[in-house]
């Protein structure tokens, strides 16, 4: 038996469909999970060996989780949990168990998934898009997630972003928030939004902030991975930052080393007193 | 001299800025602007933007108003007598940049400190005014944290609460001789009397009286504090039990360290190397254990003593207290999993939660997710007892770097 899920709603459909499949007793290695069609209602039943009627009541961490872990780039993932809540409501596993493989590797997923949608969080880079003569600043991203996370960060930047428009293109599905509305829409377009000029200021600020006597580069490269930096316009200063930081460390101390002259110390003594006679 | 762009104030002012530690966003207020009535939103976990290459998290706008100062403290690159290039955003160009990074997630929000310019009420009055800008006419919903100049009117500190997330008050060195004889324009007891103030507001707003009216809003993420390492001859005793007192006298959320960088000076008699950065590294370590493991100060390492560079404080907590070991893990209470090496919170949270159901075996230990090779020599359970365990220094040996590897420091 063949089961599509909609590309739009997926978790949401798998739970569906799972709870209906398991009240007829379908058999887990007789389902074929499989993601693509807008249209959720393709359910091909076909005759297959069926097994007692299973009813299934789990705790809101269990479906939290279990939910969480389905938006996991893993093509296994529907066929897997599906097993693996046959096997909770037969009370075949015990939820919490991590030293169950099945389970284990589900609450890694989950693991894995959580840090992405995290990671997009901090990641997304918006560039100004606003329309001549509108009303409300609009702004544009592109990002490429490691899992099908997009409507589970979206909710995110709408509370964040309320007062502007904004929309945020993945490879697959793209995020719309236009007049305070959200949507999640199939990606039409793939191309990256027009270059900021705001983006210089930030890449000076990057540039700055960081302090080349202490470079830790494994440090920042597990928190953001390579894979990262094509979309964040501050990486591409990253390779010249490390090269050039021996030297910027020689004239930061050099520049500490030259105290100011008597010429430079009274001028400082007089504005002061200045000042403070204003 | 042409005025200096906002881009070159900009490189100024944050290069005078990344001597600060802190960059946490996290805790406070819950705030959104869903309803499109603002922008930005707080609460919960803050979010790490960036990384620098130097391994720290870029989470907000950390910059000087100004890094013109009017004092002259000796471990300061900022000091009146400095030789350094100096620069002063205007109030709006702060708001600006502020707005402009937010709106393209760059950043949680702003951390805003500042050299004292003409006088410290002054200096305040304009970091206030930031703060202010950005609430009131900009709507913003994001994280603020600022500096708080401790000499300052405290009805400028109020006002710094009324719209500040965070506010802290750097306590700079360990110990007041250093302080008296680094930093001639700033004392103790000010220091001390402001981060009292901030405790006291900031209780006072969470309380409600008797009639069920409510003290106005005071930066309902705490306060914090940082302090120099290696500008006086402090030790790392003497330095644990001055933040435990912080931890306990002011309510301080955190408490940095910063390792100093030397400035060579003649005039006073600063040394000239640089602690190690693990130094700085292992005290964090310890002031971790004493916030989130239940350790005190006293347990870590007596007061005239330096902590281990080479194995980190709770592993030395471990070796010298053997005989508690090894731990049943099928058994022990929560307290002394907390102090077997390897094993964290987390993992120890998972552990009682397995228990519940059935003993642990060896087998289990990868996934509960504890540092397999750390733990070993301290536990023992079914599929796995550690034989006798060998002699402190052997077990040292284990878990140092061999010699060598120090200079990377
Ligand atoms: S008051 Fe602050 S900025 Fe000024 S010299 Fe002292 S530490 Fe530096």
């Amino acid at each position: 038996m063949q089961v599509v899920l909609p590309r739009i709603g997926t978790v949401a459909a798998w739970r569906a469909e799972a709870r209906r499949l398991a009240a007829a007793g379908v058999l887990p290695e007789t389902v074929l999970w499989s993601v693509g069609e807008a249209a959720p209602d393709l359910f091909a039943a076909s005759p297959a060996p069926r097994a007692a009627s299973v009813a299934f009541r789990l705790p809101r961490v269990a479906v939290e989780s279990i939910e969480t872990a389905l938006m996991h780039a893993d093509p296994e993932r529907f066929a897997r949990a599906y097993v693996l809540v046959l096997r909770l409501a037969r009370q075949e596993a015990i939820w919490g168990d991590r030293s169950d493989p099945a389970l284990h590797r589900l609450l890694e997923q989950e693991k894995a998934v959580r840090r992405d949608i995290h990671q997009m969080h901090g990641f997304v880079r918006f560039r100004e898009v606003t329309p001549p003569g509108a009303n409300r600043r609009a702004f544009a991203a592109w990002f490429e997630p490691a899992h099908h996370i997009l409507e589970a960060a979206a909710p995110f930047f709408a509370r964040r972003f309320g007062d502007m428009d904004w929309l945020i293109a993945t490879p697959t599905l793209t995020a719309r928030f236009e007049a305070g509305e959200l949507e999640i829409l199939e990606t039409a377009n793939r191309a990256t939004p027009p270059v900021d000029a705001t983006e210089d200021l930030w890449r000076v600020y990057f540039a700055n902030i960081f302090n080349p006597a202490r470079l830790m580069v494994n440090a920042m490269t597990s928190h953001m991975p390579r894979k990262t930096w094509k979309n964040l316009p501050e990486a591409a200063l990253i390779p010249d930052l490390i090269r050039t930081a021996p030297e910027r460390v020689a004239a930061m101390r050099a520049a500490e080393a030259a105290a100011p002259g008597p010429k430079l110390q009274r001028r400082l003594r007089a504005i002061s007193a200045q000042r403070e006679g204003r | 001299m042409a005025p200096r762009t906002l881009s070159e104030k900009l490189a100024l002012l944050a290069d005078a800025a990344k001597y600060d530690a802190s960059c946490a966003s996290s805790g406070g207020e819950r705030r959104q602007s869903r309803d499109g009535s603002g922008l930005g939103s707080s609460g919960g976990a803050g979010i790490c933007h960036a990384w620098a290459p130097d391994g720290r998290c870029i989470s907000l706008l950390k910059i000087l108003l100004t890094n013109f100062c009017i004092y002259d403290c000796a471990y300061c690159i900022n000091r009146a007598s400095s030789g350094v290039a100096r620069a002063r955003f205007t109030v709006d160009e702060v708001v600006t940049l502020t707005v402009e990074f937010y709106r393209r997630n760059y950043i949680e929000g702003l951390f805003l400190s500042s050299g004292i310019l003409r006088s410290p009420d002054e200096t305040m009055a304009e970091m206030v005014r930031v703060a202010r800008t950005l609430r009131e006419r900009e709507h913003f919903r994001g994280y603020i944290h600022l500096k708080t100049i401790p000499d300052a009117a405290p009805e400028l500190i109020a006002a710094a609460g009324k719209w500040a997330d965070r506010l802290s008050i750097n306590v700079e060195l360990p110990t007041e001789t250093a302080l008296t004889r680094l930093a001639p324009e700033k004392s103790l007891r000010t220091i001390h009397g402001a981060m009292a103030e901030v405790k006291a507001r900031g209780e006072a707003a969470k309380d409600c009286t008797a009639r069920g009216t409510r003290a106005p809003r005071f930066a309902p993420a705490g306060q914090s504090t940082q302090m120099i390492i290696g500008a006086d001859p402090a030790t790392d005793g003497q330095i644990l039990r001055r933040s435990a007192r912080l931890y306990g006298d002011f309510a301080l959320r955190r408490v940095y360290y910063s390792a100093f960088s030397p400035i060579p000076d003649a005039a006073r008699t600063l040394p000239l190397i640089r602690p190690p950065l693990m130094r700085e590294h292992r005290l964090y370590q310890a002031d971790w254990l004493m916030r989130n493991y239940g350790f005190a100060a006293d347990e870590i390492t007596p007061e005239t003593a330096m902590l281990d560079l080479e194995i980190d404080p709770k592993l030395a907590w471990a070796l010298a207290h053997r005989a508690l070991f090894p731990l049943d893990l099928n058994r022990a209470p929560r307290e002394l999993l907390l102090r077997v090496p390897g094993l964290g919170p987390r993992s120890v949270a998972r552990i009682l939660a397995a228990r519940r159901y059935r003993s642990l075996r060896y087998e289990d230990l990868k996934a509960i997710g504890c540092v397999i090779g750390k733990a070993e020599p301290f536990i023992s359970l079914p599929g796995w007892s550690p034989r006798a365990l060998p002699d402190a220094e052997n077990l040292r040996a284990r878990f140092a770097p061999p010699p060598e590897q120090l200079s990377l420091f």
